[in-house]
């Protein structure tokens, strides 16, 4: 599969990043050739084979229902670069 | 009933889906141990999880599960037993982590039905799945002229979604689904159903066709937040898609917010680009494995479902079945009727729960939780009256003074005086004592003015300030009169 | 003052048990060694005064008679691990400013065992990179130069852990930790002549660490030695309640493992490893290696790992698809770096496009694109199957040996600035580490010889899951015979 100008365009939108034209311009080749190169996966036979998402071979651990984090407003503010009181603040979203 | 709309080219059907969002009942959030209490400070209910701090992982709550598996359990739905959790990937200000932890492919909860009373009949609702994730935070568009402020204390929090079937064909019926769904997540103690405060919200998709066709292209309704906005909105969306069509317009899948000012719902900004959630397993957690003891476990733990318990208040006590739908409507209703049954006539229970105390709460503003009024005070007073202590009459005033003061019945009626005179003797020597006094009368009663006896009764009710016995009143004085 | 650098861990465990030295003297000196290396650029948040204190108050516990694993021992960390009121930037311009008000498992298990905090570690941005030359704080050198070449030649560290291992390669910390995810910890030790080891997935708590590929990621030490390193590891691991994917398990003694003994173990030789164009001198290495553990007495057996090859392609959609979402909250929102904008996609665009490097956004991107609708299915679901085989192969292998070695990377360290413009020749870098890591094994690069040019070479030696045990006798075995003595000319 190759990606064209626009795709990348596309791709970088939906990741957020803002790419000039000729950062753009060189993704769009870079990405071609990673892309290239990983479709030699395309050689392997995997339609009997089940996806393998994790490693570990444990279940899933939980934890019991009690309130134990959070009463520290400051710790989670702290480090904002903008803030109005007790609240993060942002551009005002437009909607 | 017909449910369907007529347009000016003949007659439409309106089908509806539900998505709704429960926010799971629990001390503390999904996956971190921050407080999920409603109305605290901003950002102060608030993990570094929550917050998407750096290197934070997820660590899942076993309430939040056991409270999906009762949900399903009490839907009938089927317990999977294992389900995945995804990321969904999107940009907001107010999802710290940039994705919202959920269940996509592979949800905790599978197919289910809820039964729901129409007027004219029952419907069964078609329940396709829940799956459990996490709520966002909140963002405040009008407190700073230039930004948007974040408040994280959602974030994080418990949500079932619960997804039914495109199976209604109304708004009426759609709200009929939601009330019946938030009355069992009550029962189950899953969800407090409270809407106004969010934890219950609604998504609706609603579409047209011809009746009996193919289905047509549908639109989805966010954000809904009270039954009768459901409603509402539905009809409205459900006119304004016939109309397009009639028109020979065609209707665009796209997301719509009901305008509860104006009563019409309007097209949200698309951003058709932002659409694609790049859905995945989350790396930082496995698959979620049930066992079949811990589903046994809760499913031995359930509640008498609201349905199951209506009827068994119209067989068991003999009550009217709209009587018991309202006593089904909240388990603290129902549980409220069965502790002022016990031992009394249940119907009598029931009309004095129903007519009187909701009556006179609903004129206070106050939920039955409330109420200054508890089953055994309220036992009490209808005892008073079942052993003829007091008369039906003082009932409904020493009611009234129990409702401000929240005192005992029997504190009230010796307060004032209000026992009931019942004792054949003293009365016979009363009624003796008037007849004596109005001879004349009792000439003219006994001539044919047989009228006259409501003058006899009032004469001894007056020597007894109203707490004679208005039977025994009425036995002796016939009696006499007749001698 | 050199006699004191010249201390592995467990060397100066014990001048510091015998009172022969305190931590405070041992701390100063790697203070003085780091202020003279500053040149290689491996600290990039040094904390002398936080590291002074820390030795006073072990110098303090071991008076007391209380000693820790690591008591005393002057360490630097990997600037991916968060650590409580110093700043951590994962090299990233994006975390400009940032500073934890939380201490990482990992961190808070070595000061749990008395371990003393030198600074902060260079690396590349987001442990993406296999040079440390993706970093906002500049590159990391490697204190080791090629024969002949004059002062101004400066090699790459190996990445991304390209700080940790060139800090612990140029005396200036007695260890350091790692991060590993497709040969983070295991190349840059090759690369720096030094210990490098990649414990299994799940032995060390990813909690507090900034994630790149969450399947993948796992801390580890740089050590001198294999005996340093089994000491470090055993105060580092240990199952972690707020890591879901944290192995609950007790933690081995590794050091009791290093018997010096592999005699009856079966050494697997796969033949897939053998890549073409591979340089001869890896290849003799890699025989090398063979002989000194069979003349040790192990048996060594040749087995084959089919799928090897496309190890490095999956891995290249894996771990790309879990980073563009793991970083997806440096938004500027809520701590970092935020650039203007009118609305908050507007924000995000500038923030993340002046934030992030060109190899985050790189991935970022591929991570995305393969992520998206109508690619899902063609490539990370494919990507997972092949995992799958991977894994499979390692299984089936590790039914008929004990371990596996291999070399640790494809070539020795390569100058700053080579293969900058060419992505994939950089990821090959990894083509030996990639298969272990989707299977979540443990692995180890030991230093085992030097090139043409007089750089460090490592081989690697893999185990079953959760065999570190096995994978520390093997290679204490090796570092014995290979007997690897060379130090670099750069640093303390």
């Amino acid at each position: 599969m190759s990606l064209d100008r626009e795709t990348v365009r596309q791709t970088a939108l939906l990741a957020r990043i803002r790419l000039d034209e000729d950062r753009l311009e060189r993704m769009v080749g870079e990405l071609n050739g990673i892309l290239a190169w990983i479709d030699q996966l395309n050689e392997v036979d995997t339609s009997s084979v089940a996806p393998l998402a994790s490693v570990t071979g444990h279940a899933l651990p939980t934890r019991a229902d009690s309130v134990t984090d959070g009463n520290d407003a400051e710790a989670v503010l702290t480090n904002a670069p903008d803030r109005v009181g007790g609240y993060f603040a942002v551009p005002k979203v437009v909607e | 009933m017909s449910t369907l709309v007529s347009g000016s080219t003949g007659d439409w059907e309106v089908v509806v889906g539900l998505e709704v969002h429960a926010q799971v009942r629990s001390e503390s959030k999904l996956f971190s141990g921050a407080s999920t209490r409603f109305g605290a400070e901003p950002n102060s209910q608030v993990s570094l999880v929550d917050a998407g701090m750096p290197g934070m992982l997820p660590v899942i709550n076993r309430e939040c599960v056991r409270q999906a598996v009762r949900t399903g359990l009490g839907l009938g739905a089927k317990i999977n037993r294992v389900s995945v959790f995804d990321r969904k990937n999107y940009f907001y200000p107010d999802l710290p982590q940039g994705y919202q932890i959920s269940q996509y492919t592979r949800p905790i909860v599978g197919e289910g039905s809820l039964r729901i009373t129409m007027p004219d009949g029952e419907r069964v609702v078609g329940i396709e799945r829940i799956h459990l994730e996490q709520d966002a935070g909140k963002s405040m568009h009008d407190q700073d002229p230039s930004r948007s402020l974040i408040d994280l204390n959602r974030s994080g929090v418990a949500l079932m979604e619960i997804v039914s079937r495109p199976d209604l064909r109304s708004g009426a019926e759609a709200a009929a689904c939601l009330r019946t769904l938030r009355t069992l997540l009550r029962f189950l103690g899953t969800c407090d159903g409270n809407m106004q405060e969010g934890s219950l919200r609604c998504d609706a998709n609603v579409s047209v066709r011809r009746p009996g066709g193919e289905l047509g292209t549908r639109c989805e309704i966010k954000n809904l937040n009270s039954i009768r906005f459901l409603q509402q909105a539905i009809e409205y969306e459900a006119i304004r898609q016939v109309e397009v069509l009639e028109d020979g317009g065609k209707i665009i899948q796209e997301t719509r917010l009901f305008d509860a000012d104006r009563g019409e719902t309007r097209s949200m900004r698309s951003k058709e680009d932002a659409h694609d959630y790049r859905y995945f397993p989350d790396p930082d957690l496995l698959p979620l494995e049930l066992s079949e003891d811990f589903i046994a476990g809760i499913a031995a733990s359930l509640p008498e479902l609201p349905e199951t318990r209506r009827n068994r208040f119209v067989s068991q006590y003999g009550i009217g079945e709209a009587e018991a739908d309202f006593l089904v409507t909240e388990p603290e209703i129902a549980d409220f009727f069965e502790a002022l049954a016990d031992g009394r006539d249940p119907k009598l229970a029931a009309n004095w729960l129903t007519t009187e105390l909701f009556g006179a709460l609903n004129r206070a503003g106050l939920p039955l939780s409330k109420s200054p009024v508890d089953a055994g005070t309220l036992g009490g007073l209808i005892d008073l009256v079942a052993d003829g202590t007091i008369s039906g009459r003082s009932a409904k005033d020493v009611f009234s003074e129990m409702f401000e003061t929240g005192q005992a019945a029997e504190t009230i009626v010796d307060a004032r005086g209000l026992r009931q005179l019942s004792d054949g003797a003293a009365i016979a020597a009363l009624v003796d004592a008037v007849l004596a006094e109005h001879g004349d009368k009792v000439a003219e009663y006994r001539s044919g003015k047989v009228k006259l006896l409501g003058f006899f009764v009032g004469q001894v009710m007056k020597q007894t300030r109203g707490t004679a016995n208005p039977q025994l009143v009425n036995e002796i004085l016939r009696e006499r009169l007749a001698g | 003052m050199s006699d004191l650098l010249d201390l592995d861990i467990a060397g100066a465990s014990e001048a510091l048990d015998a009172r022969r030295v305190s931590s405070v003297e041992l701390t100063a000196a790697y203070l003085d060694a780091m202020e003279a290396a500053a040149g290689l650029n491996c600290f990039v948040t040094p904390t002398p005064e936080r590291a002074l204190e820390m030795a006073e108050a072990s110098d303090r516990r071991r008076a007391r008679g209380e000693s820790g694993a690591l008591e005393g021992i002057p360490v630097g960390i990997k600037d991916l691990f968060c650590t409580c009121s110093i700043p951590t930037s994962a090299a990233s311009r994006i975390l400009a400013g940032f500073v934890p008000t939380y201490e990482s498992t990992v961190t808070a298990n070595l000061w749990r065992n008395g371990a003393v905090l030198l600074g902060k570690l260079n690396m590349d941005e987001f442990a993406m990179g296999s040079a440390n030359v993706n970093s906002c704080h500049g590159p990391v050198e490697n204190p080791w130069h090629r024969t002949g070449d004059g002062a101004g030649d400066r090699l790459v560290p190996g990445g991304s852990s390209g700080g940790s291992a060139a800090a612990v390669a140029a005396r200036i910390a007695l260890g350091a930790t790692g991060t590993d995810t497709g040969g983070s910890i295991r190349q840059p030790g090759s690369f720096c002549g030094i210990v490098g080891m990649k414990p299994s997935y799940g032995r060390c708590s990813r909690w507090g660490i900034i994630a790149f590929a969450s399947s993948l990621d796992q801390a580890g030490p740089l050590t001198r030695t294999v005996r340093d390193s089994a000491m470090m590891l055993g105060a580092m691991a240990g199952h972690d309640p707020g890591d879901s994917t944290s192995a609950d398990i007790p933690v081995p003694d590794f050091e009791a493992a290093l018997t010096g003994d592999v005699r009856g173990l079966r050494i697997g030789v796969p033949r897939e490893y053998r890549v073409d164009g591979m340089p001869d001198e890896i290849e003799e290495l890699w025989t090398r290696g063979r002989d000194l553990l069979a003349q040790a007495g192990a048996e060594l057996v040749e087995i084959s790992l089919p799928h090897t090859r496309y190890a490095l392609p999956a891995y290249y959609i894996i771990a790309p698809a879990e980073a563009s979402s793991n970083l997806a909250r440096y938004d500027g929102v809520r701590y970092g770096l935020r650039a203007g904008g009118d609305e908050p996609d507007d924000m995000y665009e500038n923030t993340r496009g002046q934030g992030f490097g060109e190899e985050v956004v790189r991935r970022v991107l591929i991570g995305t694109y393969v992520l998206s609708q109508g690619y899902y299915d063609a490539y990370y679901l494919k990507a997972q199957r092949v995992r799958a085989l991977i894994r499979n192969d390692f299984d089936e292998a590790f039914g008929g040996v004990d371990a596996i070695l291999t070399p640790t990377a494809p070539s020795d360290a390569f100058a700053i600035g080579e293969h900058e413009d060419d992505p994939i020749r950089m990821y090959l870098n990894d083509v030996f580490t990639v298969p272990s890591s989707l299977a979540g094994l443990p692995a180890i690069s030991v230093p085992a010889g030097l090139s043409v040019r007089g750089l460090p070479l490592g081989l690697q030696l893999i185990g079953r899951m959760f065999d570190e045990e096995t994978v520390f006798r093997v290679a204490g075995v090796l570092e014995q015979a290979a007997g690897f003595a060379h130090r670099p000319s750069g640093g303390a």
